[in-house]
């Protein structure tokens, strides 16, 4: 089955895992078969109209889904999935 | 025409001449160049000793906070003599230390929307070395508006992330995040803590991008996204486009000049967090105190993590982390009074407003969280 890297500041979502196996021929079917894991996650990845959050930014490989075939991308058992955080950190905040 | 180099700067960067990629040209070239750091706390401390060490000629330095006793374990450029002292200024002596030949030019003063073009004017190279939204949108959309390149680095505990933004000839910040995440959602180092070591991890790399675009040597990190993680020692690059829609550096832009960056990322960039929510909705940690002197019932409501409570708690408390707090609210009763907290108030900001937003109305934030407790009611505890 694919799995996914949970990105740090979204572990606490995910008791600590940081790479979940997610079932799903497309991308869009393997999150929300991560949101069914994992229901707390769904306001970090979508917005209240259903569509993914402009700063979720998930990776198959080294390219971005939007460069390929967005949610529809398909995926193969072997595949990973990146999910990429925008992270503020510097020194304090 | 390059600055020439004394026979003692010829001597320092003896190591560089010995480099042909790099030669007396190239140092020549260095001793030319300007860069300009935002921020001289973890990231901005390797920055910016690493670039006075390699004889960049103008550094600028843009940071309007104080040494305190809790950067020590990151912000390297600083030290204990230096503790109440502008950040900047501590900076500088370090580095004029470090290599004399420099200049370093100082701003104490948030850099803002209203100064930002003036301060980077002169600079050929910005260092994003902010902590937080509103700055690091402000930093991108003015490299790409003055066609500057941005070397970009952010880090969250074991992670960290670098890329250099150039949109003359690439992706900018925007194009991978158009939107900031809205205020709450993502944990600042503050809160979610950092190891102390990564920014010096992130901010060498960054270091090493600016000296690489300066010489105009080897593939920086245009187009492409470091991903490091210290705990499994991996380190992932991700392909960036750029995005044709992009609001700032697409073919029909909508943001032509610096806008309010504080409004568009709904939060705050330069004050510190006071860890009250207002509207009413805050409790002071000596009225709490009296409270419970009383005898009245209340039920206190931990929402920090499991280990932060080997560092300091309030008696009979009930542990719910914020992250699990959505999935648990039926172990809480809403008739019963409720004071949250965690450990200076912004993560029971949001745990309050979770709470309000599920019906909960007789709740109560501890306003600056248990170390505001540890300073005002139990000094037994410490401050963390």
């Amino acid at each position: 089955m694919p799995t996914l890297r949970i990105p740090a500041p979204l572990r606490s979502y995910t008791n600590g895992q940081s790479e979940v196996t997610v079932n799903g021929q497309t991308v869009e079917e393997a999150l929300q078969d991560l949101l069914k894991k994992y229901p707390t996650l769904k306001p970090h990845l979508y917005n209240s109209n259903g569509g993914l959050r402009p700063f979720v930014n998930l990776f198959l490989g080294e390219n971005n889904i939007k460069d390929l075939q967005g949610l529809g991308t398909p995926l193969k058992e072997e595949d990973r999935l990146l999910l990429i955080p925008s992270i503020a950190g510097g020194s304090e905040a | 025409m390059l600055p020439e180099l004394s026979r003692q700067e010829i001597l320092r960067y003896s190591r560089h001449l010995l480099i042909p990629e790099v030669g007396l040209e190239g140092q020549r070239k260095l001793k030319a160049s300007s860069v300009l750091v935002i921020g001289t706390g973890g990231l901005g401390s390797p920055v910016a000793l690493y670039l006075a060490a390699a004889g960049i000629g103008r550094i600028g330095l843009v940071d309007y906070d104080v040494v305190d006793f809790s950067n020590l374990q990151r912000q390297v450029i600083h030290g204990t003599s230096g503790i109440g002292e502008l950040k900047v200024e501590s900076a500088r002596r370090r580095m004029l230390d470090l290599n004399p030949d420099i200049q370093v030019e100082v701003y104490n003063e948030p850099f803002t929307s209203a100064n930002a073009m003036q301060i980077a004017e002169s600079y050929d190279l910005i260092i994003d070395g902010t902590d937080n939204f509103p700055t690091r949108y402000l930093t991108n959309d003015l490299c790409v508006l003055t066609g500057k390149p941005n070397v970009y680095g952010s880090i969250y505990r074991f992670d960290g992330q670098v890329s250099v933004f150039d949109a003359r000839r690439g992706p900018c910040y925007r194009c991978l995040f158009p939107e900031p995440p809205p205020p709450g959602l993502v944990p600042s180092c503050a809160e979610g803590g950092v190891l102390g070591v990564l920014p010096g991890t992130i901010g060498t790399l960054q270091a090493t991008e600016a000296i690489k675009v300066l010489l105009g040597i080897g593939e920086p990190l245009i187009g492409r996204l470091l991903l490091y993680n210290a705990l499994d020692m991996s380190f992932e690059f991700v392909k960036l486009r750029k995005n044709p829609n992009c609001k700032v550096c697409g073919p029909n832009p909508e943001v032509t000049e610096l806008i309010d960056y504080e409004a568009f990322c709904g939060v705050p960039g330069h004050d510190h967090d006071s860890g009250a929510v207002g509207g009413g909705w805050d409790i002071t940690a000596t009225e709490l105190a009296e409270r419970l002197r009383r005898g009245n019932h209340l039920r206190l409501l931990d929402v920090r993590e499991p280990h932060e409570l080997q560092i300091s708690r309030i008696e009979g408390a009930t542990l719910i982390p914020l992250g699990q707090l959505a999935s648990r609210l039926s172990e809480l009763d809403s008739a019963e009074e409720m004071v949250v907290f965690c450990k200076a108030g912004t993560r029971s900001a949001r745990a309050l407003e979770l709470l309000l937003s599920a019906g909960f109305r007789k709740v109560k934030n501890l306003q600056g969280g248990i170390n505001a407790w540890a300073m005002e009611v139990d000094p037994s505890q410490p401050i963390y």
